[in-house]
């Protein structure tokens, strides 16, 4: 069962855009479409909204609440957001006054998630060779382990790993912040291995005859291989440390390990006197979430086609 | 690394040693990280623990303060009242949008749009929607007041917060679910809609008689994936309302965070995670046996 809950990366089992069957101009279809158009703008609004107010000025939101457009059009709330206005310009644009600097929490969200990433990533890609063609006692019980691993929720995890960090001395570094998700996760060897397990044979056995070691023919032959794959994990595993939000908010306590989702959590809870300052806390989240829109820009094809179920026949 | 030249081990393979290697990092990460803090935690469900002294036994001394702890209870409440709202809405959005997808389009376009939400974070998605409901300029409202109708305090009335913050997290999550429900509609034969089709069979029907039978395995494995996820929202609410107004809002995971970082019960903490855990294995196997998610109709 663990097995068979897990979203796994099927490689483009659609077919791709064959078009359905269509006769001529139908009401159904029709309607079908506007209800599509509903979920289009519905799914796209709120990050126009976000540039929109991002860019008008704190200010004028009051009086131009309704207007589509930005209202008194400035640079003002990103010059906030990485600490470009001193603390006195900041108040009078309705802005906390506090230093801000996203530029060093985009700094450490790009270290947290790379270090996850690239860690993740190599050891399970070991681990699951491993699984997946070395031969030694136990390996299917070992794997077993791995898979019930899948069925503990990883909320359940938080709080006693969060007092394992406490007693190595990592909490407020970037380093504790990685550390849980850096060595693997049981999805992302069962991944890796249903893949490995899916590489010809032959291919390897003619390594081996012509004197490749095992270890040559994994870093020579199943990863170059398996790029695929090892890309579409890192895509994902990249975006879900980004958006992690509760662990780093139990490890980071200062700026020296503060990522973006923590940041912004902060700067929300910093709201002036005079109301929140929504054209610096839309920057902020615009700030946040661009970096991950860009990488979907460039890899929506291998992002949406790697949703989907494996081990359902 | 240089391992023997294969010519003197050619014999039985057996590769211990470096499988061994090949799985310490992982194994490692696996033990520590996951089994450990697992079996720790539901010891210190057994103890006093305020972090700063070592965990004091004290049996079940937490549990039954948990039993008779009625913000546990509210906070148990509030978390079905949040599941059940959030993933109604959101199956069912999610399964409309899949089928229209699938008689519509199958285009990557459409998908990527569908999925947008889903690449940013809780957060990003609890400021914006934050900022969108305002109630004194929030465009909702204001679009509320243009169509004649009240405005609406959506956060910070104890009616509202609720449905909410189950809509924010629909309005993240309905894509991917979408998705998912789109792969299994792939594994349904094109031949069958041909078929209901020549028999003149409406979109209507053949959606009861051939879609919804044949995707009943894959809605049961779509429910406990967001079912589960569900029952652990914290984001949102940590940065929306903090458990509020009063406690309409508190959901369990919260109440578990609030209990452990600001009042330093770890002890009692990790007892509300144990029931947590045991409400999430329970509904897992019910979900798995009540929708015979094992059995399809495509044999």
């Amino acid at each position: 069962m663990a097995t068979a809950t897990t979203p796994v990366a099927v490689p483009a089992t659609v077919t791709a855009d064959q078009p359905a069957p269509k006769p001529g101009f139908n009401f159904g279809r029709a309607l079908a479409w506007v209800f599509m158009i509903l979920v289009i703008l519905g799914s796209l609004f709120p990050f126009y909204w976000m540039l929109r107010t991002a860019l008008s000025s704190n200010n004028a939101l009051y009086a131009g609440s309704d207007s589509l457009l930005p209202v008194d059009a400035s640079w003002g709330g990103f010059q906030r957001v990485f600490g470009l206005q001193t603390g006195q310009e900041a108040i009078d644009a309705g802005g906390a006054g506090q230093p801000i600097n996203f530029w060093h929490y985009l700094a450490n969200s790009v270290l947290v998630s790379t270090l996850i990433t690239a860690g993740q990533v190599f050891f399970s890609a070991m681990a699951a060779y491993a699984f997946a063609r070395l031969q030694w006692r136990h390996r299917e019980k070992v794997f077993g382990f791995f898979l019930a691993g899948l069925m503990i929720p990883a909320i359940f995890t938080l709080l006693p790993n969060f007092v394992l960090i406490k007693q190595l001395g990592l909490v407020d570094t970037l380093l504790g912040i990685s550390l849980p998700t850096m060595l693997m996760t049981p999805f992302a060897v069962f991944f890796l291995r249903q893949f490995f397990l899916g590489i010809s044979r032959e291919v390897e056995e003619a390594a081996h005859v012509d004197g490749a070691s095992k270890v040559r023919v994994f870093f020579r032959l199943i990863l170059p291989m398996s790029s695929a794959p090892l890309a579409t994990l890192a895509i994902l595993t990249y975006i879900t440390s980004w958006n992690d939000y509760f662990w780093p908010l139990m490890v980071s306590y200062t700026d020296r390990s503060r990522v973006l989702t923590v940041a912004l959590g902060v700067f929300k809870s910093q709201t002036p006197q005079t109301g929140p300052d929504w054209s610096g806390l839309m920057a902020a989240t615009l700030v946040a979430a661009l970096p991950m829109l860009i990488l979907f820009l460039f890899f929506a094809k291998r992002i949406v086609n790697s949703i989907g179920f494996s081990g359902i026949k | 690394m240089a391992t023997a030249t294969p010519e003197l081990r050619r014999k039985p393979k057996d590769d211990t040693r470096l499988a061994i290697l090949f799985i310490a990092p992982a194994l490692v990460g696996f033990l520590v990280f996951m089994i450990w803090p697992t079996l720790r935690g539901i010891y210190l469900s057994f103890t006093k623990f305020n972090l700063l002294t070592p965990p004091e036994f004290n049996g079940f001394d937490n549990y039954v303060r948990m039993v008779q702890d009625p913000v546990f209870w509210n906070s148990l409440k509030v978390t079905v009242y949040y599941v059940v709202i959030n993933i109604a809405l959101q199956t069912a959005l999610a399964l409309g949008i899949a089928v229209m997808m699938q008689r519509l389009t199958k285009r990557t376009w459409l998908r990527g749009i569908v999925l947008t939400p889903y690449l940013v974070s809780n957060v990003v998605a609890a400021l914006v929607f934050l900022w969108i409901l305002d109630y004194q300029l929030g465009i909702g409202n204001k679009v509320l007041e243009m169509i004649g109708m009240d405005r609406i305090a959506f956060l910070a009335d104890s009616n509202w917060v609720i449905p909410t913050i189950a809509l924010i997290n629909v309005w993240r999550h309905v894509g991917y679910t979408a998705l998912l429900i789109f792969a299994g509609l792939q594994t349904i034969p094109e031949t069958l809609y041909e078929a209901g089709r020549t028999d003149g069979a409406s979109e209507i029907t053949m959606f009861r008689r051939i879609t919804l039978p044949l995707l009943r395995p894959i809605l049961a494995l779509v429910l406990i994936i967001t079912v589960v996820g569900s029952f652990q929202v914290f984001d949102t609410v940590a940065v929306t309302t903090r458990g509020g107004p009063v406690d309409s809002s508190r959901v369990l995971q919260y109440y578990i965070y609030d209990m452990a970082f600001g009042r330093f019960q770890f002890g009692y903490a990790s007892a509300m995670s144990v029931a947590l855990l045991v409400v999430l294995i329970v509904i897992t196997f019910l979900q798995y046996r009540l929708t015979r998610a094992e059995q399809s109709d495509l044999a």
